[in-house]
């Protein structure tokens, strides 16, 4: 039997039904059209589902959408202001971050995270906050720079 | 992937919950973290009719100091475990443990009594706390009880858990001067991986001369259950600790697991790393024992 949660995401309240087995992912993408979450494995190990939840990224297809219920999710579509793209998100254009674009929201959730909590990360941190976030065209190089780029700004 | 269908509860408090559980028994599995119990749902191995969710329950979440002993709330995250200064500074095998755990993604959602809960035998968490001697409040409408958490682990996902128990704390009494511990874990990775081998290993020394006075070395990977190294903690205890020591004690750890072998790792590889993460454990806890 569907239930009645409501949640914060970027920044504006939803209240939706979900099941008892919905994941968040699939109430994000079905319910609320927000398809940036992406489904890659399903099973928290390609972190293409990145959400950030209550400040910290999580993988959004281990998590029911009824346990977050009441809580703050930032996806990939409440990057872009009315000023334009986020600066990460520039800098991932700018030092070709980006191939297929699949891990993408993922890989810049993870790497914004890391800058608000750590705004001069060295590369290793930069390759630890990224290492639940896999990229099968293995454009990690480019991904690094591009965290790196914006660290000073 | 589907979930299989379930009832969701979300109690409050651990009363709560304990009245759940006590009222579906093995139809209920309580939910923590979700990294282990999520996936499981997700491929079919388990298919619970009830999900009690303790992620509600404030109290779970709390990392307090009374008097010599640490406890950790249950859903204390193994994120925080992995940042948290008292955990580095009193218990930095555990907090060893938590840096090695799954990716920074997983690590924000997973628990420390999950951990403990899922009962696999390469998880990261269970072999420091084996060897800190860490003890488990578990309880049920039935009452609470206290457990060693070396009693605890009966085989792969198997556990002294009754079906209407909850793990709720973690009780791990702070070293003192003199005593020390840490933890090392190899995969094929450095993040999310599944461990080849990991062990965790205490030691303390007596005051006077200096002498192993207690050694727990704990493997993990290379049994069912993360497993105490018997024969290599005899070697340890009554002898002043030294290279040589350190060797004889991680060939006799070699000794006393016994590998499985399979895509990570021929049981001929894990054997020898153990006796090479024996040894370096031991090298840790002992720096720690003498750094005064």
């Amino acid at each position: 039997m569907k239930k009645l949660i409501t949640l914060t995401v970027n920044g504006k309240s939803h209240e939706v039904a979900v099941e008892p087995n919905e994941t968040l992912t699939d109430t994000l993408r079905y319910r609320l059209g927000l398809t940036g979450t992406k489904k890659g494995c399903e099973v928290g190990d390609c972190g293409s589902c990145t959400v950030v939840m209550d400040g910290k990224p999580v993988n959004s297809c281990l998590v029911l959408a009824m346990q977050a219920a009441g809580r703050t999710i930032e996806t990939i579509e409440g990057m872009e202001t009315e000023k334009g793209l986020h600066p990460l998100q520039e800098a991932f254009v700018e030092k070709g971050a980006i191939q297929c674009g699949f891990c993408s929201p993922g890989m810049i959730l993870s790497g914004k995270s890391l800058l608000e909590k750590n705004p001069n990360p060295s590369e290793a941190e930069i390759r630890g906050a990224i290492s639940g976030n896999l990229c099968r065209c293995t454009g990690y190089q480019k991904i690094v720079e591009a965290i790196q780029s914006v660290k000073s700004e | 992937m589907l979930l299989p269908k379930f009832d969701f509860h979300e109690p409050a408090s651990v009363e709560e919950a304990c009245q759940v559980m006590a009222e579906f028994k093995e139809k209920a599995k309580p939910l923590a973290g979700g990294t282990d119990l999520m996936v499981n749902m997700k491929k079919k191995i388990v298919s619970p009719e009830q999900i009690v969710s303790l992620g509600r329950i404030d109290t779970l979440k709390d990392l307090s100091r009374e008097n010599g002993t640490l406890k950790i709330g249950a859903c204390f995250t193994v994120a925080d475990l992995a940042v948290s200064e008292t955990v580095q500074k009193l218990v930095s095998a555990l907090g060893s443990g938590g840096r090695a755990l799954g990716s920074p993604l997983v690590r924000n959602l997973a628990t420390i009594g999950g951990n403990i809960g899922s009962a696999r035998p390469a998880a990261d968490l269970p072999p420091s706390l084996m060897a800190y001697g860490a003890r488990l409040s578990i309880e049920s409408s039935r009452g609470s009880r206290e457990l060693d958490i070396e009693k605890f682990f009966k085989g792969p996902g198997m556990t002294a858990l009754a079906p209407d128990e909850v793990i709720t704390a973690i009780h791990v009494d702070i070293p003192g001067p003199g005593a020390g511990a840490g933890y090392i874990n190899i995969g094929v990775r450095r993040a999310q991986d599944c461990n080849i081998v990991n062990v965790a290993s205490f030691l303390a020394l007596d005051e006077k001369d200096g002498a192993v006075k207690t050694a727990r070395i704990v493997m993990g990977s290379v049994g069912p259950t993360p497993m105490r190294a018997p024969t290599a903690e005899k070697v340890l205890v009554g002898s002043r600790p030294d290279a040589s020591l350190f060797a004889e004690a991680a060939a006799a750890a070699e000794q006393d697991c016994s590998p499985i072998l399979d895509f990570r790792g021929s049981a001929e590889y894990r054997r020898a790393m153990v006796g090479v993460l024996t040894r370096r454990t031991l090298e840790i806890a002992l720096k720690e024992a003498q750094r005064g």
